[in-house]
C-alpha cells in the first residue's frame, strides 16, 4: 500500500453498490473510454461476486479528458441516468461497449435502458452533470490517483497488480495485510 | 522532505536555490528558468519520452493542468530527450505544457539537480517545486516505475499559498465547453 489516502472518504455522494457495513470497500476512479479500465471491468465484477455482501463497490469518475475524447461525455452519462435511477446499469453498458460512446450511442443506451431519454439529452447538452464529474476528477487528484483505473482498498490507494486476478482478490479477501 | 531523503538522498532537498538553466523547449525557443521567477514553477524530470509510466504521468499533468493554473504555477517537463523527439511526443500526447530538452551536454541540467542516474543515461523519476524566488520548497523521486501522481505537487503548492487559497471548485470553466453532445 502507498501513502495515499482516499480524500474524501466515501460518503452519501458517492454511487455505491453493497452494503453499509461490508468490510471491504474498493473505491475505483475510472474512465469509460480507457481500455485499462475496460480490461478491470469483468476483474471488478467478480470481486464483487465473490465476496458478495463482505464488499462495499464505490465508483468515481476520473475521465483523461485529453487523450480520450469521449471520456467526459461518458461519465456524465453516467450521472444522467443516475439521476433516473439507472447508474450501475450505464456504467455497465459504457465499459461494455467503449469503442462506441459518440453522443448519439449514448442516447441510444439510455433508451434501452428505458430512460426518460428527453431528460437525459437535455441534462447532457446542458451540462448539468460536468461539475460533478470534475469533482469526482479533483478528489482524484488529491488522492494519489496515477492514472486509470486507480483502487483504493478500505482507503489508501492499491499499487499491486489488479490485472492479476487472483492477488487481487487476496487484497480484498485481507486488506490488512500488505503485499 | 522524509520521503525524497529515503528513496534518493542525492535530489536537491526542500530550501536549496534551484539552479538556473537555459534548455530548449522547441528547436528555435529556449527556455530559462529565471525568466519564471514571481511565479511558482513545478519541474517534472523523467527518464524518457514514450515509455509507458512517463506517457501515463505526463497524461496526467495535462489533465491537471487547470489546477497548477489556480496557483498560476508553471509545469515544465524535462528529459534527455531531443527536441524533435520531444515534439513528436508532446504532439502525440496533445499535452499543453513545455518539454524541455536535457540533450547537449546530455543530462547536465538533471545533474544540477542530483537526479541524473548514471546507469541508464537517463534523469530519474524527479520532482520539484519551486516558489516565486526560485527556491525549492519541496521534491520528491519517485521509485522509476511508479507514477508519483500530482498530490504532493499540489499539497506543496496549497502550502506555499499558505493562508492565500486558491480559488474554490465554482471557479471552474474547463468542462461546460465539453459538455454538449
Amino acid at each position: 500500500m502507498s501513502d495515499a489516502a482516499l480524500t474524501p472518504p466515501v460518503g452519501p455522494n458517492d454511487h455505491i453498490k453493497g452494503p453499509d457495513d461490508a468490510s471491504v470497500t474498493l473505491v475505483e476512479y475510472g474512465d469509460f473510454e480507457c481500455p485499462y479500465c475496460g480490461m478491470a471491468h469483468p476483474i471488478v465484477e467478480k470481486a464483487q461476486r465473490e465476496l458478495g455482501r463482505h464488499l462495499r463497490f464505490v465508483f468515481r469518475h476520473f475521465p483523461l479528458g485529453e487523450v480520450h475524447p469521449h471520456a467526459r461525455l461518458a461519465a456524465q452519462a453516467a450521472e444522467a441516468a443516475g439521476a433516473q435511477g439507472r447508474f450501475w446499469e450505464m456504467h455497465d453498458t459504457l465499459f461494455e461497449h467503449q469503442d462506441a460512446l459518440e453522443p448519439e450511442d449514448l442516447v441510444g443506451y439510455a433508451k434501452s435502458l428505458g430512460l426518460d431519454t428527453k431528460q437525459f439529452t437535455g441534462d447532457l447538452e446542458a451540462g448539468t452533470y460536468a461539475k460533478r464529474v470534475r469533482d469526482d476528477f479533483r478528489s482524484g487528484v488529491r488522492s494519489g490517483v496515477n492514472g486509470t483505473p486507480t483502487f483504493f482498498v478500505n482507503g489508501e490507494r492499491y499499487d499491486g497488480s489488479w490485472a492479476n486476478e487472483e492477488a487481487f482478490l487476496l487484497a480484498l479477501r485481507a486488506p490488512e495485510v500488505t503485499y | 522532505m522524509t520521503e525524497s531523503d529515503r528513496l534518493a538522498p542525492n535530489i536537491l532537498p526542500a530550501g536549496a536555490p534551484a539552479p538556473d538553466f537555459a534548455l530548449n523547449a522547441t528547436p528555435d525557443q529556449v527556455l530559462r528558468l529565471s525568466e519564471l521567477r514571481g511565479r511558482p514553477v513545478i519541474l517534472v524530470f523523467y527518464p524518457a519520452d514514450w515509455s509507458p509510466v512517463c506517457g501515463d504521468q505526463v497524461a496526467l499533468y495535462n489533465e491537471i493542468l487547470p489546477e497548477f493554473r489556480e496557483y498560476g504555477a508553471v509545469i515544465l517537463g524535462i528529459s534527455v530527450d531531443g527536441v524533435w523527439c520531444h515534439a513528436a511526443f508532446a504532439r502525440d500526447r496533445k499535452l499543453h505544457f513545455p518539454l524541455l530538452a536535457d540533450f547537449e551536454p546530455k543530462g547536465a541540467v538533471a545533474r544540477m539537480y542530483g537526479a541524473y542516474r548514471d546507469e541508464d543515461g537517463t534523469s530519474e523519476r524527479a520532482l520539484f517545486v519551486l516558489d516565486s524566488d526560485g527556491i525549492i520548497r519541496w521534491s520528491y523521486c519517485s521509485p522509476l516505475a511508479v507514477n508519483p501522481g500530482a498530490d504532493g505537487i499540489l499539497n506543496a503548492l496549497e502550502s506555499m499559498a499558505g493562508k492565500s487559497a486558491p480559488a474554490k471548485a465554482g471557479s471552474f470553466q474547463g468542462d461546460t465547453a465539453e459538455a454538449r453532445p
